[in-house]
């Protein structure tokens, strides 16, 4: 994620764009920096989408804000969905996630890891054996 | 409609192709708009329109196409 469209975005719809993605807690935290803010606002973009492909949304409705990067006072991030984001991680069989996120410069990144019981309706694909 | 939603995607989209001369079925995401372009889209879509997007209108098939855009855009104006 580039950290310079996070920027950009900001400056051209301002409150509306930090609204309709960032819950009050993330941007209470990315905020209260400007210098870093959009590097951290991006790595919690990049963090939000990594969240979603893990979740294999296909053409549910969602909303950026249901997927929230906490941080506990060590520092340590992790995510907490909220709403139905919540639900549809549920019912797909997700019991916790994991996450990493890191910027420097001119960009940043996140991995989310999601951790699944096993679904009688989306079992695990067998491995491609090739010779 | 149509050519105000070319000039969003020229100007918000981040497409590979040119949004002025790109099918109205194409696939946008194909075309190179990026989750966090769609998003921009979205916002100056709101703006242009004087309309907002509520959460059960934000999927992924909503801003898949200049025709998907155009018949939310329709929806959300209806009545105007």
């Amino acid at each position: 994620m580039q950290v310079s469209e996070v920027g950009k975005a900001m400056e051209r719809f301002g409150e509306r764009y930090l609204r309709r993605l960032f819950t009050d807690a993330e941007l209470s935290y990315c905020l209260e920096n400007t210098a870093v803010a959009p590097s951290r606002l991006a790595a919690r973009f990049a963090a939000k989408e990594a969240a979603l492909k893990v979740l294999r949304l296909t053409d549910q409705s969602f909303s950026w804000r249901a997927i929230e990067v906490a941080r506990n006072p060590g520092g340590w991030c992790y995510l907490v969905l909220h709403g139905p984001m919540r639900f549809l991680a549920e019912q797909a069989g997700f019991v916790a996630f994991s996450l990493s996120m890191s910027h420097e410069g001119a960009y940043a990144q996140a991995v989310v890891v999601g951790q699944r019981r096993k679904t009688h309706a989306d079992p695990t694909p067998k491995p491609t054996v090739t010779s | 409609m149509i050519s105000e939603i070319r000039q969003i995607l020229k100007e918000h989209g981040r497409l590979a192709s040119d949004a002025t001369t790109l099918a109205d079925d194409a696939d946008l995401y194909q075309a190179g708009m990026t989750s966090h372009a769609s998003v921009n889209v979205m916002l100056a879509l709101e703006a242009q329109f004087d309309v907002e997007f509520p959460d059960a209108m934000l999927k992924r098939g909503v801003f898949s196409s200049i025709s998907t855009i155009r018949e939310a855009l329709e929806t959300l104006t209806q009545g105007r």
